[in-house]
């Protein structure tokens, strides 16, 4: 269990903006409540560290903490900020096309929020004692991954509805949990986050109504884009339970909460009457309500599929990558420019005192 | 002579095709934490847009919107100035145009603030605290480029010496209009001495002074913008999005 | 700091700021998180438009984040609501179907 405020949280109940708060609150909960134990940090750090996450408090930056509880958590929220930056680009394709300045001014505001949210993880992850931009190296030479998601292609403006509903709600039933994690920057940069990412699945699932119910065409074009975005949305849970490395350990530490399996079939779960409101079809045959299991059953997505664009062969790895290294080439003269012109008005100013 | 209706078009079209240009830029900047500052002037400048054309519809009375005037006009209809169609450049490019729009944007919008149409008074006041942010940001990047390194310097004179010409425009007189553009030049050229000189930029001189997008005669870049812009648009006649 | 910490072709890494805002009048700055800037205007800048997403009314400190000396690791954070006048960034901007749960 997960501590006595956990049935507030029950993801079967309240949206998921409450979820956040909930999770928020019982941040607080946890801070006053004060721990059982009473180790401190000084005589036995490893002992007072297990009792901090037993009491389901937070692991705060300048806490001792076990190498690979460090390691762990600079990888997850580097490749979580890399996620966002890169993010940023899919659907970025289509602000200069978007049908009306509405659309345009809210798709704009939408991936503006992704360079803000990459932001802060990339400041949660420098309080773990890694540089900016020791991690930004590590996305531009592909030593550290992203989201595979965002190596497909959005080929209609229908896939920035599909990518708000299923990519951001994806996103999210993977991220909540996650704003209870135990280590306190990245669960408080998460609770902002999963915050301001409601507004992005509602966003989504609008284009999507407004297509649905559009012409045959608009409806055509809502419809080809949950064909080709539903399979790449569940593969974004991660490899089934069995295949995955991380898993055991990170439940232990509290990093993570729920196991991959667990968080698809909730999604599962959500998408299905979502799906039906918007009078749109998933494409899987074989997705049916299970009584005995009170959950859907549904088929699951081609994990070798998975693996392959992980490992670098989905249909926008090279472009995705090749975008973000010439952004970060061609900024370098504005970004050495701004250095010069910083240590020239500090050199200045010396003189000026001396 | 001008009326209203042309006038209120004439700056909703800058600022829509500014908007869409500081678009252009979105997972492109030079930082991270620049994409989002671009992102936020370009918001709003999409804002204005949208209150302007608005109400450009509305003065018009033929019963077209926003998105029509945004949408389902052609190139030599469009008024905007040629400098904000001018393609993004680098980074020191874009820094001179918006230095420039803002240096003449703010001025206009703070003068329109106490015109007498109340509409156009609402949209200045509330467009001007934004254009004074956009100059701060255009003049501090001036500022870092002009004088930071070398190549900096060399790329920022560039740019303002490549952009100049084109701000000549902005201020042909119009003595009918709610704002008469030929009254802010004082403004701005104080503004932008003072900003250049500090960049240890050198102001250029120049006797080609390129015009006529009040009359929509353009540059041959506005097409090719428009029609990124608007082909989805047009793609579906009537629908709804 | 860990080990080969942040040099790249000789480039010194851009400084860290702590950010702090006062989110309304009457309230005490709180620390909102961190960024990076070269130096403490164009740090203000990008302050205002990461962790206010220009809401006005709000003040702003930055602080070299090595100009701070710390006690404890018992920091509390803040939390941000978008800009007002930017209704779309809000999710009950957008009209969602009765009956639709979990949005």
């Amino acid at each position: 269990m997960y501590g006595n405020d956990f049935a507030a949280a029950d993801p079967s109940g309240g949206d998921l903006l409450g979820q956040v708060e909930a999770a928020e609150a019982a941040l607080r909960a946890a801070a006053a409540r004060g721990r059982g134990g009473a180790v401190t940090s000084g005589a036995d750090p490893e002992a007072y560290f297990a009792d901090v996450i037993d009491a389901d408090q937070k692991i705060e930056p300048r806490d001792w903490m076990p190498e690979a509880y460090r390691r762990t958590l600079i990888r997850q929220i580097a490749q979580h900020a890399h996620s966002e930056i890169i993010g940023m680009q899919p659907e970025g394709n289509w602000i200069s096309r978007a049908p009306s300045l509405k659309r345009k001014a809210i798709l704009l505001a939408k991936v503006q929020d992704e360079a803000g949210h990459g932001l802060y993880l990339y400041a949660a992850a420098e309080t773990l004692g890694v540089s900016r931009d020791e991690l930004v190296d590590l996305l531009i030479s592909g030593r550290q991954k992203y989201s595979s998601i965002f190596n497909y292609p959005t080929l209609t403006w229908a896939d920035v509805g599909v990518i708000g509903w299923l990519v951001d709600g994806a996103a999210i039933v993977n991220q909540v949990p996650l704003c209870r994690c135990s280590y306190g920057p990245y669960a408080r940069a998460m609770i902002r986050v999963c915050k301001e990412e409601s507004f992005h699945q509602r966003q989504g699932y609008e284009i999507l109504h407004t297509l649905a119910h559009g012409t045959p065409a608009q409806r055509a074009m809502a419809q080809d884009a949950v064909d080709r975005w539903w399979y790449p949305s569940l593969a974004m849970f991660g490899p089934p339970d069995g295949d995955s490395t991380h898993s055991a350990q990170s439940m232990a530490w509290k990093i993570k909460r729920f196991s991959n399996d667990e968080l698809r079939q909730r999604f599962v779960d959500m998408c299905v009457q979502q799906a039906q409101t918007l009078g749109l079809t998933l494409p899987d045959p074989d997705l049916r309500w299970n009584p005995e299991r009170q959950a859907y059953d549904f088929t699951h997505p081609d994990y070798d599929e998975l693996m392959r664009v992980i490992s670098g062969d989905g249909p926008c790895n090279r472009q995705r990558m090749e975008h973000r290294r010439r952004a970060h080439a061609e900024g370098a003269w504005v970004r050495e420019a701004a250095a010069a012109y910083a240590a020239k008005r500090v050199g200045r100013r010396e003189k000026v005192a001396a | 002579m001008h009326g209203p209706f042309e006038f209120t078009l004439r700056l909703g079209d800058d600022a829509l095709v500014a908007a869409q240009r500081l678009a252009e830029w979105t997972s492109r900047a030079p930082e991270m934490e620049e994409d989002v500052a671009l992102a936020n002037i370009a918001l709003d400048q999409l804002g204005a847009a949208r209150l302007l054309l608005t109400y450009a519809g509305e003065l018009e009375g033929a019963g077209r919107d926003e998105d029509a005037l945004a949408y389902l006009r052609d190139d030599r209809e469009f008024r905007n100035c040629l400098l904000v169609e001018l393609p993004n450049g680098d980074f020191a490019v874009t820094m001179a145009k918006l230095f420039f729009l803002a240096a003449y944007q703010l001025p206009l919008y703070t003068a329109l603030a106490g015109c007498a149409d109340e509409r156009l008074a609402a949209i200045g006041a509330k467009a001007r605290k934004e254009s004074a942010y956009h100059l701060d940001h255009a003049a501090l990047w001036v500022r870092r480029l002009g004088d930071g390194t070398e190549e900096s310097h060399r790329r920022m004179q560039a740019a303002v010496d490549g952009t100049w010409p084109y701000v000549h425009e902005l201020f042909a007189a119009d003595p009918a209009a709610p704002v008469d553009p030929a009254t802010l030049r004082g403004d701005f050229d104080t503004t932008v001495t003072t900003v250049l000189a500090e960049a240890t930029l050198t102001r250029p001189e120049t006797g080609w002074t390129p015009a006529g997008g009040r009359d929509g005669v353009h540059t041959e870049h506005l097409s090719y913008l428009l029609a990124e812009m608007q082909v989805l648009h047009r793609a579906h006649p009537g629908a709804r999005w | 700091m860990s080990e080969g910490t942040g040099q790249r072709g000789g480039r010194e890494p851009s400084p860290l700021w702590e950010v702090f805002v006062r989110a309304r009048r009457g309230l005490s700055h709180t620390h909102v998180g961190s960024l990076h800037a070269p130096d403490a205007e164009l740090a203000l800048r990008h302050a205002r438009d990461l962790y206010t997403r220009r809401q006005e009314g709000v003040s702003i400190w930055v602080v070299p984040a090595g100009a701070i000396t710390a006690s404890s690791p018992d920091e509390k954070d803040a939390f941000f609501d978008p800009a007002a006048d930017k209704v779309y960034r809000h999710p009950t901007f957008y009209e969602v179907p009765d009956g639709v749960a979990h949005l």
